[in-house]
């Protein structure tokens, strides 16, 4: 359903090129649950907007659901769902259920179908207390589930979430955890996540992706990940390992960080 | 495209009546902003009876013509220049992903219903002076064509300014001079201005097409800058080519959209 080869982003920032993206490449099949792990900076919002045709690639080759986003950006916009943690797409000051109205126009989903799912979404996240409440006066949590509900409204075949579970407190995390993997195995939705929360990981991906510098620095299970950095119990300790690592090599310029990386995990 | 832009401004015309208050004051400043212009223009006159040889009346035609393409595109689409408080408050990511064009919903974003009534007083402003001077209805068919053109070269300019932003995130204040600059320019018959302003207006951007010259024709008069006749024509010709350009160019400016870090 998504996959990158080579793909890379630069820009230009007082004319030297930073590199935020460069030479990535994995695929993602349908049906899977992948969470996307890496250092603050390190390319994973980058990747995500590639994914969804908000930036066009420097380099290399980008597919989603058969399509290049950035050329397709509207047709791949109808078979996606994407959710930013920190960026609603409701309307601020307009009830819950009119941000869903106009997703209905713009998605083009008839109204039959439309009630049905909002219907299943409402007692699923446990919407209907607050479907008549301007966004502007909702909790967190509450916006979350609302922006969950908007991005699957038009039934994606994949949902890309940037950060999903960012500021929630333990009982709404566990809930969005719930539905997601409801949602993954149920519905067969291939979920591709971004986040800092390990915990979002150990409940929800069969399969870590982690990028550092802007490259691709594992791709497996994530008992494949715990074993990379022998003698540590935790997924925290391996990450905090990892990290550093590749900060370290960054630091150093004759390495490449991701082979650095390889290299500090082999000893 | 139009169904989508409907639904949009009639969604942002409800999130602004959320805000009662600043909905009236929004109303109230726009139409004295537009009755100041108009005033000027009554207080130049009531010191001379003519203006580079035209009188009151026309004008105001002038004024009347430039004002209402240009309110009406203001109201349409007034907000496409919000391009980079879009980029910089990280909003329009949530454009992109959404499966409307970026255009129409810039566009339509924060549709401000209440300037209406500068679109009611340019129209009143246009339609006394037409009355008045009682033009040739043979030549009046250039009316509705000068008003069309009007809009959709104000809409181009806008698109543009609205593109060039992608590149020049932190300088919407330079696009606005040719926006609400073009506007004020045309409020005046170019004759008015230096000969050379009056050529980069009719040839580069092209705002003598917004009534300057499709005005002369209905006044049946020759340029006082000496064009040929043949350039009262020009004016669909040269608003498609800037529509064009402006296309393009928008697309050239989504393509390099850098998008910003996150919040967090």
């Amino acid at each position: 359903m998504i996959e990158l080869d080579r793909a890379g982003r630069s820009f230009k920032v007082r004319r030297t090129v930073v590199h935020a993206v460069r030479d990535l490449s994995f695929t993602v099949g349908r049906g899977e649950f992948v969470g996307c792990l890496g250092p603050n900076g390190a390319g994973k919002s980058t990747t995500i907007k590639m994914l969804c045709g908000i930036l066009t690639p420097t380099s290399g080759s980008v597919r989603v659901a058969g399509l290049d986003p950035s050329r397709r950006r509207t047709a791949l916009a109808r078979r996606i769902g994407v959710v930013f943690g920190q960026r609603t797409t409701l309307w601020w000051d307009l009830p819950l259920a009119d941000s869903f109205q106009l997703v209905r126009h713009l998605y083009k989903v008839d109204r039959r179908t439309f009630a049905e799912r909002l219907d299943e979404l409402c007692e699923t996240l446990d919407l209907g207390t607050f479907l008549r409440t301007p966004v502007r006066q909702l909790s967190l949590g509450q916006r979350m589930r609302g922006d969950l509900a908007a991005a699957l409204l038009h039934a994606p075949e994949v949902l890309v979430l940037d950060e999903p579970t960012i500021g929630l407190d333990v009982v709404s995390k566990a809930g969005i955890r719930d539905f997601l993997l409801r949602l993954n195995a149920e519905r067969g939705t291939t979920v591709l996540l971004t986040t800092h929360d390990l915990g979002d990981v150990e409940r929800l991906c069969r399969r870590v992706v982690l990028i550092d510098h802007g490259r691709l620095a594992f791709d497996g299970t994530l008992a494949g990940l715990m074993a990379t950095v022998p003698g540590r119990t935790t997924i925290e300790d391996v990450v905090t390992h990892l990290y550093t690592a590749g900060r370290r090599a960054a630091a150093s310029p004759a390495e490449e960080p991701a082979r650095a990386l390889r290299r500090a995990r082999d000893q | 495209m139009v169904r989508t832009y409907a639904l949009l401004i009639w969604t942002w015309t409800r999130s602004a009546a959320a805000y009662p208050a600043s909905f009236a004051l929004a109303a109230v400043f726009t139409t004295v902003t537009a009755a100041v212009d108009l005033g000027v223009i009554l207080v130049v006159f009531a010191n001379t009876t003519a203006l580079a040889g035209f009188s009151r009346d026309e004008v105001l035609f002038l004024y009347g013509a430039a004002s209402l393409a240009f309110c009406v595109t203001d109201l349409l689409i007034g907000n496409i220049d919000r391009v980079s408080g879009h980029i910089r408050a990280g909003t329009l990511d949530v454009v992109l992903i959404r499966p409307a064009a970026a255009w129409v919903q810039l566009a339509a974003d924060r549709f401000v219903p209440a300037r209406i009534g500068r679109v009611l007083q340019a129209a009143a402003v246009l339609g006394h002076s037409v009355a008045v001077i009682g033009p040739d209805w043979r030549r009046a068919w250039m009316i509705p064509v000068m008003l069309a053109t009007g809009i959709v070269i104000f809409a181009a300019l806008w698109t543009l300014a609205g593109a060039l932003q992608f590149l020049l995130t932190d300088a919407p204040e330079v696009v606005n001079s040719f926006t609400y600059g073009g506007q004020q320019l045309t409020q005046y018959p170019l004759s008015v201005y230096g000969r050379d302003l009056v050529r980069g207006v009719t040839y580069v951007l092209p705002l003598a097409f917004v009534n300057w010259q499709p005005g002369l024709y209905v006044l049946g008069r020759p340029d006082p800058c000496g064009t040929p006749e043949f350039t009262r024509f020009l004016g669909p010709a040269a608003a498609l080519l800037l529509s064009l350009l402006a296309a393009l160019a928008w697309r050239q400016g989504i393509r390099h959209y850098r998008s910003t870090g996150s919040q967090g």
